[in-house]
């Protein structure tokens, strides 16, 4: 086998080759960045709707619960499948890619919102009480004292979930985005052994994840530093 | 006129109907130290919790200098508190932050004083705890006793009027009392006016000019030290005192 895909090699390396799989490669990594950004904006939003005070609030605080709480539990194919087929039905002008980008951000708020929840949860009331009585405003509480306390718990998970989720967006492939999994597809398809195509798929995919984890791992270190606790 | 003034204040936790305070009255003049007593549960420490805003009174009333506060109103709430300031008993120290950053992060960016001169200030607040080699420590690099202090300075830094002061050393070892206990007593050497939980008997005795006795959310007896301590007008007063002074 491996004689074989020595041979293939030159033929497998083009520059055509390499730009069709790079293209893709973007095209995952952007899923990803968007999904996961746009994630953390929903979350956040998802969870300040949590938090809302008072039953003139309820229907809010109730929807973002069930919302949460729902696409958690729902695999990722079956909500691409559900966006695509709704959009299909009402005959949105959506594209493949626009259909897995809404599926992509459907998911990651409502596990950003989880982390971010998480991650709020573990500063104490009092802080929030204690910044009031200084005269402090909610947004200024939480730029000053929450946030900074809330990234040590938030940070590793989210960046667990992030890499996970670059992993996920293979899944797009399904719909016919022409991202890495799928870029392998095609290419393994046009004749080349599978092991060479997915072997290159799996050192790209390593390559968008690896510089992430490392990252995360730099920014816990910055933006919550463990002081011998 | 008292400087704070609280008149027939009522408060109620919210979900419940038991009021936790009921007809609360107490006066404060300025300079003057008001010691609260009185078993846990007493409502001792929802008083405080009331006076800043923490807990919304359902009836009474709340004078800084004669002027009522408005709970239900931001700016009078926002008012009140650049005049009053509050130390808790578990310190909450924003854990993010040194020491120094506790002391300044308030007046910086909430007041907008300019940073060299809330540095000096703070610089100068906590050498008067005693910590003036701790300006870069974190809070769980710190004591409790230390924690306590710099939550003291951090206080004073917002330069109120009145201090408040929620049980301050229960939360700390015995042989740490001694240090922020002497730390109140250079506040009340400097005139500072001030309302105190405590169940430091001997010290509420030494540094009040009133000492106020609570039991189930009313206020039992109200005196100076001497008459609450060695000769209570109330039953209740001299059963509470009797069994706190026996040991």
């Amino acid at each position: 086998m491996l004689d074989r895909i020595i041979s293939e090699a030159p033929r497998f390396f083009t520059y055509y080759n390499m730009v069709f799989l790079l293209e893709a490669m973007g095209r995952t990594l952007l899923m990803a960045l968007i999904g996961v950004s746009l994630g953390f904006v929903l979350g956040f939003l998802l969870d300040f709707a949590r938090r809302t005070p008072g039953r003139a609030w309820l229907p809010l605080r109730v929807a973002a619960t069930l919302y949460v709480e729902t696409f958690r539990r729902i695999p990722f194919l079956v909500i691409l499948f559900i966006v695509l087929f709704a959009i299909q039905g009402f005959r949105f002008p959506v594209s493949l890619f626009g259909v897995a980008m809404i599926a992509i951000c459907v998911i990651s708020s409502a596990f950003c919102a989880e982390i971010i929840r998480a991650g709020f949860d573990s500063i104490h009331q009092t802080q929030w009480d204690t910044a009031a009585v200084m005269n402090f405003g909610r947004l200024q509480t939480l730029r000053h004292v929450v946030l900074p306390q809330a990234w040590r718990v938030i940070l590793p998970p989210a960046f667990a979930f992030m890499v996970m989720f670059i992993k996920d967006t293979a899944l797009a492939s399904q719909l016919g985005v022409v991202e890495l999994t799928f870029a392998g597809k095609v290419l393994s398809t046009r004749g080349f052994s599978a092991m060479l195509v997915f072997g290159t798929v799996l050192v790209l995919y390593f390559a968008l994840s690896y510089p992430l984890s490392r990252l995360g791992g730099w920014l816990e270190r910055r933006l919550a530093p463990s002081r011998g606790r | 006129m008292p400087h704070l003034a609280v008149a027939d204040l009522t408060a109620t936790y919210p979900g419940t109907d038991t009021p936790v305070l009921r007809d609360v009255s107490l006066e404060v003049q300025k300079g003057e130290i008001v010691s609260l007593i009185g078993p846990s549960g007493s409502g001792k420490s929802t008083l405080l919790r009331v006076l800043v805003g923490l807990l919304p009174p359902t009836s009474g009333a709340v004078r800084i200098d004669g002027e009522a506060i408005d709970y239900t109103s931001r700016r009078s709430l926002k008012l009140a508190r650049d005049r009053l300031a509050i130390v808790f008993q578990q310190y909450n120290l924003f854990q993010n932050m040194t020491a120094m950053g506790n002391v300044t992060i308030a007046p910086i960016r909430i007041k907008g004083w300019k940073r060299p001169e809330v540095e000096a200030d703070a610089a100068r607040l906590l050498a008067k705890v005693g910590l003036a080699e701790k300006h870069e420590s974190y809070p769980d690099q710190l004591s409790g006793g230390q924690q306590q202090r710099v939550a003291i300075a951090r206080a004073l830094a917002l330069k109120p009027e009145i201090l408040l002061l929620d049980e301050v050393t229960s939360a700390l070892d015995p042989e740490l009392v001694g240090e922020v206990l002497d730390t109140i007593r250079v506040l009340a050497a400097d005139g500072m006016t001030m309302l105190i939980v405590s169940h430091e008997m001997g010290f509420v005795r030494e540094v009040s000019s009133k000492v106020v006795m609570m039991d189930q959310g009313s206020i039992v007896e109200t005196g100076p030290p001497a008459q609450v301590f060695d000769a209570p007008r109330t039953d209740r007063c001299r059963e509470f005192v009797s069994r706190i002074l026996r040991h």
